[in-house]
């Protein structure tokens, strides 16, 4: 029996309702609000929408926006004490989910309705089998004997691609990478046959290559078994290479809805208009600079009235100030805002925020930084008489960055680019190269050259919520290594100094007094950049610095270190997994899988005439945010995954993955070589 | 899995021999001579003669590296020697009195149990509710209630109830488990007490925590009854950090109820261990410490050990 006719037989099995006509959900004017200590949060506030059977409907929005409230809402996994449905109506085919009991409810959840979480490494039990977590369902909903349900599992692992199911039944989840872990979760998710399945930021924890794969594999389950599939997602490019149709949320709310293409291509709400313009896109020639929605998401805890987006909006007019209904639009859709005709007639259109010139910089000077055959090994301890190995974290990295130039480094995880930036700032001793900064070799350097170069380097982190101390001021923050490193004279000269600082990151100086739990994202993310500018550095070391804020924010982020770098000369080791950001950034760009440098050359070079086979299948992997692009074209997925570090491949390390090896490549570790002037590559069949 | 366990296994080897030499060589720097205690403990005139005499027949008398010989070759053929008050052998002392504190700790960790994960998981589930409210009044009161002042209530209360006492005499409980469990259920339950209350906090904090873990909303989104979510999902992640909890206070079980033992009048280890310090009694000091420290050392181990069962995370590194 197919798995498709399996399919069948177990919906032919479980269906005791008939099936009813319609949409397969329909949600109608859905309220959800939370009850905290500060007052009522009301994160989902009069949502609409309908998904049809076997349809693929994406939920778009920025971080607060309520598209996982929705989720949650739909499946009654609200927490229990604080979450409340105050008003609204969620028809699922044909029963009133929000009138059923707890009993009732759960008959549904996991059966009809299933559910995809955003972190694979969390979502599974740890010390439950992953056979047992697949076959939960089976048993609970289908009353399945042991041993159908083994066979249906066993069944569900091979459809979501995963080798030998028989004795991974019996294994852990630790014992699967990230990857495996969400196709365990979709196998999971699969079990019963549902009529929907709710994916929330399904790829967003995983690198982009097996987000192409992952992605796939549900759409193509979804259309293969007549399974409707909600994707909340941040990512546009994602959600215009898979949906049908796309809800957009801002602030509680539904902005926009429509078809895929009328919204990516017609978009009838400012927001939508100034989401679209502010990614930095692959398949577009880079702009000056970003365009971005000025300001921040509104306070879902304090009340308001009238267009959520209105103190956002470049189009706001009196009439925003009061409340407005979902318009239907031309394009068969429905926009929140009141000026949709105008934007429909084109008399609207984003005003392009000025640019000014490109940061190349002219290599004639000496270089800040020059590393050398960098190699970092790491050494893992085994148990008592040691089964340990070496992981060969960076091996023979060599680069130069230029003042006022930005170098970007791109790879997926565990490709050593974060150990590079470690190595960089001394926070690592390397196993071996050099590191010369403003001609100062690192490993040789006294104390006092060491302490002068501390000070000329500086770090932005990932994290703007972890990497600041939460029991100290902004101002406190900031004005630390100004007063450590003498930099001020006296406590009046250091406020001048911070709110200085604070103005030019775009932060009002009163923020000085505030604890970074007070900040949004952005604003925290400006904090540790005035931080990195109060010790004036001459090259900093952006560390995935963008990657944790959304849409809107980030654009803002970029365009203030690219500000600041026209204003002090700053050079950038720009170190990113988002191949879109990192074009927009740099002047060149490192390509690094494994430990070792892939390929290297200028920005447009990379993007446009990449050489190595690993850059192209990075590109190929990243969908961009158009839907007439992304359906035309079959993604070359990229199969495997990372090797182990413990046991890593022979010859070139990408041999394992590569659509080109060869017998040759398993045997010969391939040189960076200059492919054409400026253009390095390592790999032999170029 | 297996050559994890023959590790800590071995592990433990060094341990002990480190514990023996240390035990040797911190009685031997307390001042004091249990000949003396012995001889002129009533007041009595004792000539020097005698007092050479019996530190010679104690073996007192011979080089101190020798003395360390004997004993090292003694903690490893097992041998601990004759106690050098009472002249019986240690290892026959200790036996008698290790079979009732052994049984003492294990009833009371039965109790603990049978009480605490209940407690613990209702206070979890119903957090900040007046389920949680007493359960948390009732573990404060274990955690600052002396046992031996809780033991004392115990002994009142039986007393002012049904005009009863339990017995004093020690039965085996393969002798008359009735007459046996009449005398040592109390004391179990006046230690139990605190032992329960300590581990039922750690069970509701570590519950709490496990509950609010993504793996939870996985299960319920599964459709899973809420029950078997509690049961399979939560409470098997929870246990794990109560595993350490219970085994350190199964440990200090053994030796460590001196006042509660007093309180019920039970012969047990604790008292034997106080009356053995007081007259400086060095071989039979040295072979309870010897045996306490090897329960804590098998304790751990049986702790590492069952973590590697209930956690495969551990099983397989």
């Amino acid at each position: 029996m197919s798995i498709v006719e399996v399919g069948e037989d177990l919906r032919a099995r479980n269906n005791t309702r008939p099936g009813t006509a319609g949409p397969l959900l329909e949600v109608d004017d859905l309220h959800t609000h939370f009850e905290t200590a500060r007052g009522i949060v009301r994160a989902v506030e009069g949502i609409s929408f309908t998904v049809n059977r076997g349809e693929v409907v994406a939920i778009v929005g920025e971080s607060g926006s309520g598209k996982s409230v929705t989720a949650l809402s739909i499946m009654r996994l609200l927490p229990r004490l604080t979450g409340k449905i105050p008003k609204g109506r969620i028809l699922f085919d044909g029963q009133s989910l929000l009138d059923l009991d707890d009993e009732q409810m759960r008959k549904i959840r996991g059966r009809d309705m299933s559910m995809i979480f955003q972190e694979p490494m969390t979502s599974l039990n740890p010390i439950l089998t992953i056979g047992l977590q697949i076959m939960e369902p089976l048993q609970i909903h289908l009353g399945m004997t042991d041993k159908e349900a083994k066979a249906r599992a066993v069944e569900l692992l091979q459809l979501v691609g995963i080798t030998d199911p028989e004795r991974r039944l019996d294994q852990y989840p630790h014992q699967f990478s990230g990857g495996m872990r969400q196709r365990v979760m979709i196998a999971i998710g699969l079990a019963c046959n549902p009529k929907l399945i709710i994916a929330d930021e399904p790829t967003t924890a995983l690198d982009v290559t097996i987000q192409a794969q992952i992605l796939e594999l549900m759409k193509n389950l979804s259309r293969k078994l007549n399974i409707a599939l909600i994707i909340i997602t941040h990512n546009l490019g994602v959600v215009a290479r898979y949906a049908d149709r796309v809800i957009v949320m801002y602030a509680a709310r539904v902005a926009e809805q429509g078809a895929a293409d009328a919204v990516f291509h017609r978009p009838r709400h400012p927001y939508t208009l100034g989401l679209l313009r502010s990614v930095p896109r692959l398949d577009r020639p880079r702009g000056s600079k970003l365009e971005t929605i000025e300001g921040l998401p509104p306070n879902l805890a304090l009340g308001s009235s009238g267009c959520r987006f209105a103190p956002r909006c470049p189009y706001r007019i009196a009439i925003c100030d009061q409340e407005q209904p979902l318009f239907p639009t031309d394009t068969g859709g429905f926009s929140r805002c009141h000026r949709h005709t105008e934007i429909a007639s084109g008399k609207i259109i984003w005003a392009a925020a000025g640019g000014a010139g490109l940061n190349f910089a002219a290599n004639t000077e000496a270089p800040v930084l020059s590393v050398r055959n960098l190699t970092k090994f790491f050494s893992v301890k085994g148990g008592l008489r040691g089964a340990g190995g070496t992981v060969r974290a960076v091996q023979d990295v060599s680069f130069d960055i230029y003042p006022g130039e930005t170098l970007g480094l791109v790879g997926e995880s565990g490709c050593g680019k974060t150990t590079v930036g470690r190595l960089i700032l001394r926070l690592e001793e390397p196993t071996g190269g050099e590191i010369h900064f403003e001609g100062v070799n690192l490993s040789t350097a006294s104390p006092a050259e060491l302490k002068a170069m501390r000070r000329k380097v500086q770090v932005i982190f990932q994290d703007p919520y972890s990497s600041l101390n939460p029991r100290m001021t902004v101002g406190q923050i900031i004005g630390e290594p100004l007063h450590v490193y003498k930099i001020v004279n006296g406590h009046k000269q250091g406020e001048a100094r911070v709110a200085e600082l604070l103005e030019n990151v775009g932060l009002r100086r009163e923020m000085a007094e505030r604890y970074p739990h007070q900040l949004s994202g952005g604003q925290r993310q400006r904090v540790g950049i005035a931080r990195a500018l109060a010790m004036e550095p001459s090259f900093i070391v952006c560390d995935e610095a963008v990657s944790a804020l959304d849409v809107s924010i980030q654009g803002q982020i970029i365009n203030l270190l690219e500000e600041l770098q026209r204003k002090y000369r700053l050079a950038y080791l720009f170190i990113a997994h988002d191949l879109a950001v990192v074009r927009h950034i740099s002047a060149r760009v490192i390509v690094m899988y494994f430990g070792r440098i892939m390929e290297v050359a200028d920005r447009d070079v990379i993007y446009g005439e990449s050489l190595h086979p690993y850059t192209k299948v990075l590109l190929d992997a990243a969908p961009v945010p158009d839907p007439t692009i992304e359906k035309k074209r079959e993604p070359r997925l990229i199969k495997g995954e990372l090797p182990s570090h413990l046991a890593p491949p022979t010859g070139c390390v990408f041999n394992t993955r590569c659509p080109l090896a060869s017998q040759e490549c398993r045997e010969v570790i391939p040189k960076l070589e200059e492919k054409r002037p400026g253009h390095f590559a390592a790999c032999i069949k170029i | 899995m297996l050559r994890y366990t023959i590790n800590r296994i071995l592990l433990t080897i060094p341990t002990l021999l480190g514990v023996a030499m240390l035990v040797f060589f911190m009685l031997r720097i307390i001042p004091g001579d249990i000949v003396e205690v012995k001889l002129r403990g009533d007041g009595g005139a004792v000539t020097q003669e005698t007092i050479e005499m019996e530190r010679h027949r104690l073996g007192l008398d011979k080089p101190i590296m020798v003395q360390f010989k004997d004993w090292m070759v003694g903690v490893v053929t097992f041998d601990y020697g004759i106690s050098m008050w009472t002249e019986r052998p240690v290892m026959e002392e200790v036996a008698v009195r290790l079979e009732l504190s052994l049984e003492v700790a294990i009833l009371a960790t039965i109790i603990a149990l049978l009480f605490a994960i209940p407690l613990g998981t209702m206070a979890a589930l119903y957090r900040d509710t007046w389920v949680d409210y007493l359960m948390r009044v009732v573990t404060i009161g274990g955690i600052s209630i002396p046992a031996f002042w809780f033991g004392m209530l115990i002994m009142l209360g039986l007393l002012a109830a049904f005009n009863w006492l339990p017995p004093i005499t020690f039965t085996p409980i393969y002798v008359d488990p009735v007459a046996n469990l009449t005398q040592l259920i109390w004391p179990a339950a006046a230690v139990g007490y605190r032992y329960c209350a300590v581990t039922a906090r750690m069970i509701r904090s570590s519950l709490l925590e496990v509950m609010s873990e993504d793996y939870i909303r996985t299960a319920r989104a599964k459709g899973v009854f809420e029950k078997l979510v509690i049961s399979r999902h939560a409470l098997r992640n929870a246990l794990l950090p109560a595993i350490t909890v219970i085994g350190l206070e199964f440990t200090f079980l053994i030796g460590g109820l001196v006042v509660t033992e007093q309180v019920f009048n039970l012969n047990g280890i604790g008292q034997l261990f106080v009356q053995s310090v007081t007259r400086n009694d060095f071989t039979l000091i040295q072979g309870m410490v010897m045996l306490i420290a090897a329960f804590y050392v098998f304790v751990n181990l049986a702790i590492d050990l069952l973590y590697a069962v209930f956690d495969p995370r551990i099983r397989y590194t």
